[in-house]
C-alpha cells in the first residue's frame, strides 16, 4: 500500500488544485513534502527489513495480460527516494516566480512527478511503458504554456514527437519479447527475454536502446535536448534533467540488462556511442557560453557515463548507476537553481557577461563551488563515487573505452571552472546588479551541498538501503 | 599508540569547519590560535606516532569507517601508519605548522585573512589523508583534495584575472594525470581485485600479474605523479602558480603537495621495481625535468619564478633517484628540500614583503644592510640547495649522485650539469638580492624593513633544519666506517626500497669533493658576474640570444600547449557546437521529422494545440491494437 501511495500523493495533491487554487502553493508544497517524508520512510522500512508494504498488486488488466502492479525493490528505491526528495524543491523553485495560472503549472509538476514515480514503481513492464510516456504529457503542456523562448512551438513539438516516437521501438521490442511470456510483468518479460537467441537478443536490445537514447539523451539522438532544458522554466528543465532521463537509465538496469543480457553483451557499438556521445558533449560544452546550455551539455557527458557504465555490466556498474543517478539528479537541480538565480537577477544566463560577484556574495561563491566541485566528480562529493564505480565498471570491460570516457575528468574541469571563474571571480562589477541571496535560495543550496557531500563521504547510508533490497527481493 | 592516528588529519579538519561555521566572527588573533593550533596539534600527535613506529617497526592500519561497498570492491576509510607515513607525517605537519605561524605575519593585513587559514588547514587535512590511506583510492580522496586547496589558493586573491587563470591551469593540469591515476586504478581493481596496499604487495597480488600489465599501470600511476610534482611534460603550471601568496608556494608548491608524487611511486615501490621499463622512463622523465629547470631558471629574475624552476628542477633530481631504485634516498631528498626549500620561498616572502610587493630582483640588491636576518637564513637555504657540506641538501643530492655514479654514467654527467646550474642559479639570485647596490626606487628603500618576529622565528627554525636535517641520511660507506648509521635507510626500509651502492669509501669522498667543488666553481663564477664584475642583468626587451631567449622563454611550451591542445579543442568544440551539432545531426533530425507526410501534418495540428485530441487518438489506438495482439 506504501507503494500505492507514493505513486497517487503528488497526483491527489495536483487534482485537489484544481479544487481550491487559492491554496495551490500550500496544496503542492503539503503534497510535495508528505511524499518525500513516504519515500524516506519507504526506505528506512526496507533497511530495517520490513518487506509486508512494498509491493502492491492490482490486479490483470484483462484484455492486455498487464498488471497493475508496483514494487520497491533494491533498484528502484534510490530513483524513488529521488524523485520524492527532489520534489518539494521543484515545487519550490516552481512558486518562487509569479506566474499566470500558477495552479496549474503546479498541478502539471504533481503529475508528472506521479508518472515518473509510476515508471519507477512499474513492477509490470507495460506499466513502466504507460507511466514513461504519460510523463511527457505534464512536461509538454509545462514548456508550451509557460516558456518563455521565442520558437518553443518548435522547441517543444521536436522534444515531444523525437521521443514518443523513439519509444514505439521499445514498445516493439516489448511486444516481441510478450510472445513468449505469461505476463507483462518484468519478472515473466525477464524470464522470457533471456531465453531468446543472441540474434534476437540484439534486436530487442537495440529497440530499447534508440528509445533510451532519444530520452537520456546520447548521440546523435539528443539534439532536442539542449534547446528544451534553455527552453523550459526552471522547474521543467529540473524535472526533465534531474529525474525524467533517469526513467531511461533506470529502464536500461531494471527491465533491458537483465532481459538479453546476451544482446547487452554484444553491445559494443552502443557503448561506443555513449564514449562518443561524452566526448561529444564536453567538446561542446566548451564552446557555450549560456549556463543552462553548459549544464545541459555537460548534462549529456554524465548520463552518457552512466548508460556507458551500466552497459559495461562490470562489478561495480550496478551500485554506481544507481549513486550516479542520485548524484546527477542532485547536483542538476544545484546547477540549475543557481542558473535561475543568475538568470532571474541578471536578466540572461551569458556568463561571459558577468563576473566579480564572489567579492560581494561570498557565501553563494562558496555553494557554488562546492556544486560545481560534485559536477566535477570531487572526492568527498556524491560526483565522485558514482563516477568512480561507472569507471570502474567500464575499464573492466574496456580500458581504452574508459581512457576516452575518462576525459571528461579534463574537460568537465575546463567547462565547469570558465563558468565558474567568468560569473564569479575577477573585479567587482557595479553595474552587474546582483540583489543578495535570499535566506530560502540559500537553506536549498545548503541543502544540496550536505546531500552531495554526505553522499560523498558516507555513501554507504544509500548503498546499504540497496544491499538490504537485494538481499530481501533479489532484485 | 597509532590508534591515535585519526586525530592527526582531524585536528586541521576541525579548524577547517570552524572557520566555515565562525569565521566571520572571529578575530585575526584567534584564527591564528585555532589554525596554528591545530597543526600544532597534529604535529605533536605525529611525533607520538613516529616515536612509536621508530621502536615496533610494524606497519598498523588503523580503520575508520566503511567508505564504499559496491559489487567487489570495497574500500575503507583506513589509514596505513607504517615508517614512510609517519616520516612524511611529520615533515607536513612541523614544516606545515611553521608556515601558518609565518602566515599570521605574512598574511597580516590581508582582509582574506580567516578564509586563508581555513584554506590551509583543509590543504593540510587532504594532504595527511593522502599520505595516510591505506588504499590508492584513499590516497586518491587527498590527492583530488589538495588539488582543489591549491586551486583555491594560487586563485587566493581572486580579483586578478592572471591569478584566476593560474590557478585554473593548474587545476586542468592535474586532472590529466589524475586521468593516469584513475586509469591505473581502474586496471590494478580489474586485475587484482583490490587496492589496497597491503593486499597488493604484501599478499603478493601484484607479484601475480604479467609483466607488460605492470608496466601499463607503473606507467599510468607515474601519469599521475608527472601531474601532481610538476614533471616534464605536465610542468607548466607550477610557475604560474607562484600567483598564490607566498606561504602557499612554500608549503603546497614547494614543501608537500608538489612532493605527493614521490610519495605515490614510493608506496608503489615493488610495482615499479618490477618493470625495467617503466622505472627507466621515471628516471629520463625525472632527468629532462632536473636539466630543463635548472637551465630555465638560469635565466628568470621574479625572485618566486627562480624557486619554483628550481623545485621543478629539484624534484626532476627525486625522479631519477626513484627511476634507479633509490626510493629511500628519493624521499630523503624530499625531506631536506622541504626544509631547504620552504626556508627560501619564506625568505623570499620576506624580501618581497620588504619590497612592498617587488618580486623582480634587478630591482633589488643590497638587502643585507636592511634584512639582515632574511640574509642570514637564506644563505643557508642557498648553501643547502646547492649542495655544501654539511648542509642538508649535500647529503640528499650527493647520494642521487652516487647512485647515478654507479647506475649509469651519461645520467650522472647529466645531473652534474643540473646541480652545477643549480648552485649558479641560486647564487645569482643570492647576490642580486642581497648584496651589490639597490636597484629599486627610493619609495621602496625608504620603505625596507626586515620583517617581523612571526617571520623571522620560522626562517631561523627551518635554517637549523637546513643544517643539521642531512645528518638522517649520512652516507652508508663513509658511515659505516666512522660508525654513524644512514638513520634513514634504516627507518625506511621495509615499506621503501633501499637500494645500498658498493661504493668505496674512497670514491664516495672524492664524489663529493669533487661535485661541491664544481658547486664552488660556480659560486666564485656567479660572484664575479654579479659582484666583482656587477654585470648589467638584461630587461626583457635587451635579450637577444637566440639560446637566451629560449631559455627566458621556457623553452616555449605555453606557447606550444596553446597551438596544440588549447585552440585545437576550441576549434573542435566551435565546429561541434555550430556546424556538427545544428547543420549536420539536427538538420537530418529535421529532415527525417518532415520527410513523412504524415509526421508532417501531424506537425500542422500540433501546432494548433490539438495535442490531447491527438494523445487520446494515440492512446485509444494503442489500446486496441495490443487488445487485438493479445486476446487472452
Amino acid at each position: 500500500m506504501l507503494t500505492l501511495a507514493l505513486l497517487c500523493i503528488p497526483a491527489f495533491f495536483g487534482l485537489m488544485m484544481f479544487l481550491s487554487s487559492d491554496l495551490s502553493k500550500k496544496l503542492a508544497s503539503v503534497g510535495s513534502i508528505l511524499n518525500a517524508v513516504m519515500a524516506i520512510g519507504a526506505a528506512v522500512a526496507m533497511s530495517y527489513g520490513k518487506t509486508e508494504m512494498l509491493e502492491f498488486d492490482g490486479g490483470v488488466i484483462a484484455p492486455l495480460g498487464a498488471h497493475f502492479a508496483l514494487s520497491l525493490n533494491a533498484t528502484s528505491i534510490l530513483l524513488v527516494l529521488l524523485n520524492a526528495c527532489l520534489l518539494p524543491f521543484i515545487v519550490h523553485v516552481a512558486s518562487k516566480h509569479e506566474m499566470r495560472n500558477a495552479s496549474t503549472f503546479l498541478s502539471l509538476i504533481l503529475f508528472m512527478s506521479s508518472a515518473m514515480m509510476g515508471a519507477f514503481l512499474a513492477n509490470d513492464s507495460f506499466l513502466f511503458y504507460i507511466c514513461y510516456e504519460a510523463a511527457l504529457v505534464p512536461i509538454y503542456f509545462i514548456i508550451l504554456q509557460w516558456s518563455k523562448a521565442e520558437n518553443k512551438n518548435a522547441i517543444v513539438l521536436k522534444f515531444f514527437v523525437y521521443t514518443l516516437f523513439a519509444s514505439l521501438f521499445m514498445l516493439f521490442s516489448l511486444l516481441y519479447v510478450r510472445q513468449f511470456a505469461d505476463s507483462f510483468l518484468i519478472s515473466d518479460m525477464i524470464a522470457a527475454g533471456s531465453k531468446l537467441s543472441q540474434h534476437e537478443q540484439t534486436w530487442v536490445f537495440a529497440g530499447f536502446f534508440i528509445a533510451f537514447a532519444v530520452k537520456i539523451p546520447i548521440f546523435p539522438f539528443h539534439t532536442w535536448q539542449p534547446n528544451t532544458y534553455k527552453a523550459a522554466p526552471t522547474a521543467g528543465t529540473i524535472l526533465l534533467a534531474a529525474v525524467m532521463l533517469k526513467m531511461a537509465t533506470y529502464g536500461l538496469l531494471r527491465i533491458t540488462m537483465p532481459m538479453v543480457p546476451a544482446g547487452v553483451a554484444d553491445a559494443d557499438w552502443a557503448m561506443w556511442l555513449c564514449v562518443i556521445s561524452i566526448v561529444y558533449a564536453s567538446f561542446v560544452a566548451l564552446n557555450q557560453t549560456s549556463f543552462k546550455l553548459l549544464i545541459a551539455y555537460s548534462s549529456i557527458a554524465h548520463v552518457g557515463m552512466i548508460a556507458l557504465g551500466i552497459l559495461a555490466n562490470g562489478n561495480t556498474a550496478y551500485e554506481g548507476a544507481l549513486i550516479e543517478m542520485v548524484s546527477h539528479g542532485v547536483i542538476a537541480l544545484g546547477l540549475f537553481f543557481i542558473a535561475d538565480m543568475i538568470e532571474s537577477r541578471v536578466g540572461h544566463d551569458h556568463f561571459n557577461k558577468m563576473g566579480g560577484l564572489r567579492e560581494k556574495h561570498p557565501a553563494f561563491a562558496f555553494l557554488f563551488f562546492v556544486i560545481v566541485m560534485a559536477s566535477v566528480a570531487l572526492p568527498v562529493t556524491s560526483g565522485f563515487v558514482g563516477e568512480f564505480l561507472l569507471l570502474q565498471s567500464v575499464g573492466s570491460h574496456n580500458i581504452v573505452m574508459a581512457l576516452v570516457a575518462g576525459l571528461t575528468v579534463v574537460f568537465g574541469a575546463v567547462y565547469m571552472l570558465r563558468a565558474f571563474q567568468s560569473t564569479m571571480l575577477g573585479k567587482h562589477n557595479a553595474e552587474l546588479a546582483f540583489a543578495e541571496m535570499t535566506a530560502s535560495e540559500k537553506m536549498v543550496l545548503t541543502i544540496l551541498v550536505i546531500i552531495t557531500i554526505a553522499i560523498g563521504v558516507y555513501p554507504g547510508m544509500l548503498l546499504d538501503v540497496v544491499h538490504k533490497g537485494l538481499q530481501l527481493t533479489g532484485i | 599508540m597509532e590508534k591515535l592516528i585519526t586525530l592527526v588529519p582531524l585536528f586541521p579538519l576541525v579548524g577547517f569547519l570552524y572557520q566555515v561555521f565562525f569565521g566571520k566572527n572571529t578575530s585575526k588573533q584567534l584564527t591564528t590560535i585555532i589554525g596554528s593550533g591545530a597543526i600544532f596539534a597534529s604535529f605533536v600527535v605525529s611525533l607520538i606516532v613516529f616515536n612509536s613506529q621508530l621502536h615496533s617497526h610494524q606497519a598498523v592500519t588503523v580503520k575508520v569507517f566503511e567508505w564504499i561497498h559496491a559489487g567487489s570492491l570495497h574500500i575503507d576509510l583506513a589509514f596505513l601508519v607504517d615508517s614512510l607515513s609517519s616520516t612524511y607525517l611529520l615533515f607536513i605537519t612541523g614544516v606545515g605548522f611553521l608556515i601558518h605561524i609565518y602566515s599570521s605575519g605574512y598574511m597580516s593585513h590581508d582582509q582574506g585573512f580567516n578564509r586563508f587559514f581555513a584554506y590551509l588547514n583543509l590543504f593540510v587535512f587532504f594532504m595527511l589523508i593522502l599520505v595516510l590511506g591505506d588504499s590508492l583510492v584513499t590516497l586518491f580522496v587527498g590527492w583530488e583534495g589538495v588539488g582543489v586547496c591549491s586551486f583555491m589558493l594560487i586563485g587566493f586573491w581572486y580579483k586578478e584575472h592572471a591569478n584566476n587563470e593560474a590557478a585554473k591551469k593548474a587545476f586542468i593540469m592535474n586532472r590529466v594525470g589524475d586521468l593516469g591515476l584513475i586509469v591505473a586504478m581502474i586496471l590494478i581493481f580489474s586485475n587484482t581485485g583490490t587496492l589496497n596496499y597491503v593486499e597488493l604487495f604484501n599478499h603478493g597480488k601484484i607479484a601475480s600479474l604479467s609483466p607488460s600489465l605492470i608496466t601499463t599501470i607503473a606507467i599510468f600511476l607515474f601519469i599521475g605523479a608527472m601531474g601532481k610534482s610538476a614533471q616534464f611534460p605536465l610542468h607548466t603550471w607550477l610557475p604560474d602558480a607562484m600567483a598564490g601568496p607566498t606561504p602557499v608556494s612554500a608549503l603546497i608548491h614547494a614543501a608537500t603537495m608538489v612532493t605527493a608524487g614521490i610519495y605515490l611511486v614510493a608506496r608503489n615501490g615493488d610495482l615499479f621495481e618490477m618493470s625495467h621499463t617503466a622505472s627507466n622512463l621515471v628516471m629520463y622523465v625525472g632527468l629532462i625535468t632536473a636539466l630543463m629547470g635548472a637551465t630555465i631558471a638560469l635565466t628568470q629574475n621574479d625572485i618566486k619564478k627562480v624557486l619554483a624552476y628550481s623545485t621543478v628542477s629539484q624534484l626532476g633530481f627525486m625522479f631519477v633517484a626513484l627511476g634507479m631504485g633509490a626510493h629511500s634516498i628519493a624521499v630523503f631528498h624530499v625531506i631536506t628540500h622541504a626544509f631547504f626549500k620552504a626556508l627560501l620561498f619564506l625568505g623570499s616572502g620576506s624580501v618581497i614583503h620588504g619590497m612592498g610587493g617587488e618580486q623582480d630582483i634587478r630591482r633589488m640588491g643590497g638587502l643585507k644592510k636592511y634584512m639582515p636576518t632574511t640574509q642570514k637564513t637564506f644563505l643557508i637555504g642557498t648553501l643547502a640547495i646547492a649542495g655544501i657540506f654539511p648542509f642538508a641538501g649535500f647529503f640528499s643530492k650527493d647520494q642521487i649522485l652516487a647512485h647515478a655514479m654507479e647506475h649509469n654514467m651519461p645520467v650522472f654527467i647529466l645531473l652534474v650539469i643540473a646541480s652545477a646550474c643549480t648552485a649558479f642559479y641560486m647564487f645569482r639570485m643570492y647576490y642580486l638580492t642581497f648584496h651589490g647596490k639597490f636597484r629599486g626606487t627610493h619609495d621602496q628603500e625608504h620603505h625596507l624593513h626586515e620583517s617581523p618576529a612571526s617571520m623571522t622565528i620560522p626562517l631561523w627554525v627551518l635554517a637549523v633544519l637546513s643544517v643539521v636535517g642531512g645528518f638522517i641520511g649520512f652516507p652508508h660507506a663513509l658511515g659505516h666506517a666512522i660508525h654513524f648509521p644512514h638513520a634513514l635507510d634504516h627507518f625506511l626500509e621495509g615499506p621503501v626500497l633501499v637500494a645500498v651502492g658498493d661504493m668505496s669509501v674512497t670514491v664516495e669522498i672524492i664524489l663529493a669533493l669533487a661535485t661541491m667543488g664544481i658547486a664552488v666553481v660556480m659560486i666564485y663564477v656567479a660572484h664575479n658576474i654579479y659582484i666583482a664584475k656587477a654585470t648589467h642583468v638584461l630587461e626583457d626587451n635587451e635579450i637577444t640570444s637566440p639560446f637566451h631567449k629560449l631559455l627566458h622563454k621556457k623553452y616555449g611550451f605555453d606557447e606550444l600547449y596553446e597551438a596544440m591542445f588549447k585552440k585545437p579543442a576550441n576549434a573542435i568544440g566551435h565546429a561541434f557546437a555550430t556546424v556538427v551539432e545544428w547543420k549536420i545531426i539536427d538538420g537530418i533530425v529535421n529532415a527525417a521529422g518532415t520527410a513523412a507526410e504524415g509526421v508532417g501534418s501531424l506537425a500542422r495540428r500540433l501546432h494548433g494545440g490539438h495535442i490531447a485530441g491527438y494523445l487520446l487518438t494515440f492512446m485509444i489506438g494503442l489500446i486496441i491494437l495490443l487488445s487485438l495482439i493479445f486476446k487472452a
